[in-house]
């Protein structure tokens, strides 16, 4: 089971967030639900202890008192039921946001979510919707061992009818959630663990940039580091690194793993003509073979060395801390691929 | 009564029971592919109960439902059309034997992992229920459905929120071959509901009528907010699980028993006895059905196939891609 995380001195509802505020990404979460709720009666959110309890991540904090117990359900722990739940909610008009606590117990409910959820438009000739938004944090935390650090996106991303989304930034945190509960389509907001207690800045009433747009975090002219989720942080920290050595890396967030904004990663390798994918999940049959592939398809001259993988280890996730370590990528395993590319 | 509602009852089974006959036949002439669950034996099940619901409530069905879309008002042609997987077919030739749809008429469709119904059925009565509307889910399922996770999680959900759903078990005694003794610990259905605080009855589903007034019962104790119900219809399907299913597992004299119990033959007496309707007009029914079926087999293979590959996958397309996919 998950603990909750953080200090309680900021309970309830957030003040409003003037310009320049940082803000953390539970908070950017809570801000988005908290005006979708407000925006559109259709919205309600349901899962293990959303509610009186206020979310484990704290990201419901405040919402069951505002809006009452139907839009702000506390469930049983019954993950396939009540994602089956949202789905007939939102065939029939609703827009449920559905939190799984932890991506791994979102295994239970992957009926609901590939059976149901990502078929039924298809299957009924075009005529059903399904705007529903199923939130799970997933990753590698603190010592939670195999069953509570696991990543899901491999088997996520490969299921046509579903949209996924990886936040990284706490903007993104807000902004692609906002998007989600707004989609017609059904959307996975695949939340890091590690990223809810991270601090960054937040600027309201910008637009958005769209749900499933790679966004370039950095400039660079030598190499292309590509990421999502929390390994944007660890594409950056290697791209400091290397920029003392004098390579330029640019790095794209991808932000959205269904579909992947090929055309950004096209443009960026254009220019680079290096390329190294940073994933977090297990190395096999990837976000990073995907992407290898594909680049390998569509911009095979542009490349002057093969697209390679830093990505987590193919083990379940071991419990002694010095493993789980080594079990995932950090920003020295990046540099030193990228050393060994870089050079020509 | 009942007289306009009898006849009803006969043209519907009428036709539930030439509908499937003539589906089978096609199947064997290769014009349907697929897996093919028919349901002559069953036909008072879905016939009596959604004769007693509303046009604004909600079906949620399992992959053996073609009479449920009939009795709801999709039209034979429109359903054997999606069973020849043409683009005239009720899910335009994506979905097919198992995946009948109809949002028009509230039809959730028809769901081929045995236990989904549960939970579709429960978010479409969240929904009602948030938004206080006077509407019921009528949620059908089979015997060999109760000892899925998702029966005792929707149950204990329902129950908890007083969500507004008829769970209606079609006990047709059989999951594929296992029979219900070989299954499950207890073999009464409706028996399991008071685990939950759910209330519930035991009705001969080989009776139309007495479906029919059961249902109406349960649909009044929902929609008087009394929180769900569940009704266990105890019937028999005379053929095997699908067309590929020779039914090998059950002994002869079991379906001839069985057979004699027909819930067309026995009604159609009844009704004849009671003065409801007379042989000839019973028969006139019957011959309404078969060219009912005549046109839909004849729409059915008019109709063109379907040729989108890549039609509503989403509502919302995103290509990010230049060159191939």
């Amino acid at each position: 089971m998950s603990e909750r995380k953080g200090d309680d001195t900021n309970a309830g509802l957030l003040a409003p967030v003037e310009p320049g505020d940082q803000l953390m990404a539970w908070q950017a979460l809570n801000l988005a639900l908290n005006r979708a709720l407000a925006d559109d009666d259709a919205v309600f959110v349901l899962g293990e202890d959303v509610g009186l309890y206020g979310g484990n991540y704290r990201v419901t904090q405040g919402l069951y008192a505002k809006y009452g117990e139907w839009r702000v359900r506390d469930a049983p722990i019954s993950e396939n039921s009540f994602t089956g739940l949202g789905v007939g909610a939102a065939m029939v008009g609703g827009r449920p946001v559905i939190e799984i606590m932890t991506v791994n117990f979102a295994l239970l409910a992957l009926d609901a979510i590939i059976n149901m959820a990502a078929k039924l438009r298809y299957m009924s000739g075009g005529q059903v919707k399904v705007p529903l938004v199923v939130r799970m944090p997933g990753g590698v935390a603190h010592q939670l061992a195999a069953q509570h650090s696991q990543r899901l996106e491999h088997t996520l991303m490969n299921v046509p009818g579903l949209r996924m989304v990886a936040p990284a930034t706490v903007q993104d945190h807000y902004g692609q959630l906002s998007q989600a509960v707004r989609a017609d389509d059904p959307v996975v907001v695949l939340e890091h663990e590690l990223l809810y207690f991270h601090s960054g800045p937040f600027s309201d009433g910008v637009g958005l940039p769209a749900m499933h747009a790679a966004a370039v975090q950095r400039e660079g002219g030598d190499f292309t580091l590509i990421a999502y989720s929390r390994m944007v942080e660890v594409a950056l920290a290697a791209a400091e690194t290397l920029a003392e050595e004098g390579i330029d890396c640019e790095v794209v967030d991808l932000r959205s793993l269904r579909p992947i904004d090929l055309v950004t990663l096209q443009d960026s390798v254009a220019k680079t003509h290096r390329a190294l994918v940073v994933e977090e999940d297990c190395r096999f049959g990837g976000v990073g073979a995907e992407i290898a592939a594909a680049l390998n398809e569509s911009a095979f001259f542009e490349l002057e060395a093969p697209v390679a993988r830093v990505a987590g280890a193919d083990v379940p996730t071991p419990y002694n801390g010095e493993l789980e370590a080594a079990s995932i990528p950090e920003s020295a395993d990046v540099a030193e691929v990228v050393r060994e590319w870089a050079v020509s | 009564m009942r007289r306009d509602l009898a006849k009803t009852f006969l043209y519907d089974m009428a036709l539930a029971r030439e509908f499937e006959q003539r589906a089978a036949e096609q199947y064997t002439e290769g014009k349907i592919a697929g897996f093919l669950h028919l349901y002559p034996g069953e036909e008072a099940v879905a016939v009596g109960s959604l004769r007693a619901a509303d046009p604004g409530d909600y079906v949620v069905t399992t992959y053996r439902e073609h009479v449920h879309a009939l009795v709801r008002g999709i039209t034979p042609a429109a359903v054997m059309a999606e069973l020849f997987g043409r683009a005239d077919g009720c899910s335009r030739g994506y979905g097919g034997s198992m995946h009948l749809f109809d949002m028009d008429r509230r039809f959730l469709g028809g769901y081929a992992i045995v236990g989904e119904t549960f939970p579709v059925a429960a978010g479409a009565a969240y929904w009602l229920r948030l938004n206080s509307e006077p509407d019921v889910v009528l949620c059908y399922f089979g015997d060999g459905a109760v000892n899925q996770g998702t029966f005792h999680e929707t149950l204990n959900m329902v129950a908890l929120w007083g969500l507004p759903v008829v769970l209606i078990c079609e006990n047709n005694h059989y999951q594929i071959g296992t029979e219900i003794h070989r299954h499950s610990a207890i073999a009464e259905v409706h028996k399991r509901a008071c685990g939950y605080g759910i209330e519930a009855e035991r009705v001969d589903g080989m009776d139309v009528l007495a479906v029919y007034d059961a249902t109406r019962h349960a649909l009044h104790h929902v929609r008087d907010g009394n929180g769900p119900y569940l009704l266990e219809c105890e019937t028999y399907r005379y053929r095997g699980h699908s067309m590929a299913d020779p039914g090998a597992y059950r002994s002869a004299l079991e379906v001839s028993e069985l057979r004699a119990r027909d819930p067309l033959r026995t009604f159609r007496k009844r009704a004849n006895e009671e003065g409801w309707v007379a042989e000839d007009e019973a028969d006139g029914l019957a011959e309404q059905a078969r060219s009912a079926v005549d046109e839909a087999l004849a729409f059915a293979d008019a109709s063109p196939p379907p040729t989108e590959l890549h039609a509503d996958v989403y509502v919302e397309p995103i290509h990010l891609y230049r060159g191939r996919p």
